[in-house]
Formats: C-alpha cells, sequence, structure tokens
C-alpha cells in the first residue's frame, strides 16, 4: 500500500504568477511523456516483470514518479497563482480558465485530456522496458525544452532536478533491460525464463 | 511467508488499518481530542508491530524509511504474489 509523506522531494517555490509556464508544464503533468504517465506504465507493469530487481525498480522508480507528478502539480498551482484575467488571456489559458479556473486539471498544454493510450503494458518484459526506457528520453527531452522557454529560475531549479531524475531513472532501467536480456539468453525457451531471484 | 509472518502483517494491517480511520475521522474532526488520542495510542502500537516486523523479516517502507538492511527489498515477496 502508499502513504502519503506530507513534503515534496524536492523543492518548488515559485512566488510570482507565471501562467505561461504554467500552460507549458502541463505537458509533464499529464502529458503523453508526462510523470502521471510514467508513474502508472511502470507500477501497472510491475506485475508481469519476471525478475527480481526489475520488479524493484519499476516498483519503485513508479513510485517516485508519483512524487515527481506531484512537484508538477505543485509548481502549476504556484504558476497560476494570483495570475489577473488579463495574464491568463495572454498566456493563452482562457480555454483552460472557463472549464477549470485555477484548478489542476490532468491535460497537456493545448488542453487534451489525460488518457490511458499514453501507456502500454505488453506483459513482455523487453518490449516494456525499451517502452520505459524512451519514456525516460522523451521525458528528459521536454524538461530540456521547458528549460529553454523560460528564463525564471524558480522554475528552472525544479525543472533541472527532474531532468536529472530522468537520466537516472533510463540507467537504472538500462541495466534492468541487460538483466533481462541475459536472464532470456540462459533460457532455452524465452517465456520459461521467468525466473526467480538474482 | 509462513504462519508467525503473516500473523504479525495481518496485526500490522489492522492497527495500520485503525488509524486509517481515525485520520479519516480527524481529517473533518480536528478538534476532536479524544480521536486525536487514540490516533497516538495506536500510531505508537503500530510503530512498535513494524519495529517488531522489520527486524525479523526486512524493510516495509522504501526511500530510506525502514532503518533495516535493504538487502531483502528486491528478493522478498511483493504483495501481489
Ligand atoms: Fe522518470
Amino acid at each position: 500500500m502508499w502513504i502519503y509523506e506530507k513534503k515534496l522531494q524536492y523543492p518548488v517555490r515559485i512566488t510570482s504568477p507565471d501562467p505561461r509556464m504554467a500552460r507549458l508544464l502541463f505537458a509533464q503533468y499529464a502529458g503523453p511523456d508526462s510523470e502521471l504517465s510514467a508513474g502508472l506504465r511502470y507500477l501497472t507493469q510491475r506485475y508481469s516483470m519476471p525478475e527480481a530487481r526489475c520488479r524493484a525498480t519499476l516498483n519503485d522508480i513508479g513510485t517516485e514518479e508519483l512524487a515527481h507528478w506531484e512537484m508538477l502539480g505543485t509548481m502549476i498551482h504556484q504558476c497560476m497563482r494570483g495570475a489577473s484575467i488579463s495574464e491568463i488571456k495572454a498566456a493563452g489559458l482562457d480555454n483552460y480558465f472557463t472549464m477549470h479556473d485555477s484548478g489542476v486539471y490532468l491535460s497537456n498544454p493545448s488542453g487534451v485530456p489525460f488518457t490511458a493510450a499514453y501507456v502500454q503494458c505488453t506483459g513482455d518484459p523487453i518490449a516494456d522496458l525499451h517502452e520505459d526506457l524512451a519514456a525516460e528520453q522523451k521525458a528528459r527531452t521536454t524538461y530540456e525544452h521547458l528549460i529553454q522557454l523560460t528564463d525564471n529560475p524558480e522554475v528552472i531549479d525544479p525543472l533541472r532536478f527532474l531532468r536529472q531524475r530522468e537520466v537516472v531513472h533510463f540507467q537504472r532501467f538500462g541495466e534492468c533491460l541487460m538483466i533481462i536480456q541475459e536472464l532470456m539468453g540462459k533460457a532455452k525457451c524465452a517465456p520459461e525464463a521467468r525466473c526467480a531471484n538474482p | 511467508m509462513d504462519a508467525k509472518q503473516h500473523a504479525l502483517l495481518m496485526k500490522i494491517s489492522e492497527c495500520e488499518f485503525v488509524c486509517v480511520e481515525l485520520n479519516l475521522y480527524i481529517d473533518t474532526h480536528p478538534g476532536d481530542k479524544a480521536a486525536r488520542a487514540d490516533y497516538l495510542c495506536y500510531s505508537q502500537k503500530l510503530a512498535d508491530l513494524i519495529g517488531k516486523y522489520e527486524a525479523l523479516y526486512g524493510p516495509l517502507l522504501g526511500f530510506g524509511h525502514s532503518p533495516t538492511d535493504m538487502g531483502c527489498w528486491v528478493c522478498s515477496a511483493w504483495p501481489w504474489q
């Protein structure tokens, strides 16, 4: 089960409205390569992951992604906090405001709502891990795009932390892929490689 | 998981469930002193049970929240197994 810890993994303190960045941050809050997609993807895939180390990795990175998702929600909330109607309009958030006001809804920057179609769970550990590796790279590059799009240091600081975490997750998933490939190479018939412990 | 481990885990689950229920109740009744005292009592009981469990079977929590050797985090059974 999960237990909530009443703190962010890394501090977010955005002290003045930045609705333009709020809008762009929705990409990582509830877009296809968002932290939410990542968390749900890994936590869904862990059931069919046949190896102990890889199972633990999916469980624990999936859990960390939810902490990142909370950071994104906090960033969006703080970027919208105190924004005037004219600032909201100028940021292109008027469509959003019509339906959600200052609520932090699950959509991408264009207003497309979150969907489970963003994630896959094939039950095939090699296929799933390749998806995970790709997801981490897509998230990393999205963070780099976001960093390029602002000079607000209070936004850039947590974005840099989050970008760095994608790099570490990619590294861990790469190790998982090697573990699984080695395991399957040993087994005569690949699906029988549903082995137990390291 | 042997019977002894299972029994201790069930005790933890019971105690934790009392805490979940009290937590939700206190969310809407933060001024209820009796509920808060019950919560404190059960959370101490829960911490004792968790300490006992982890000393025998390894960590229940990740990310540094169980001051226990992490070796069995990877190889001990996951709840869906
Ligand atoms: Fe990640």
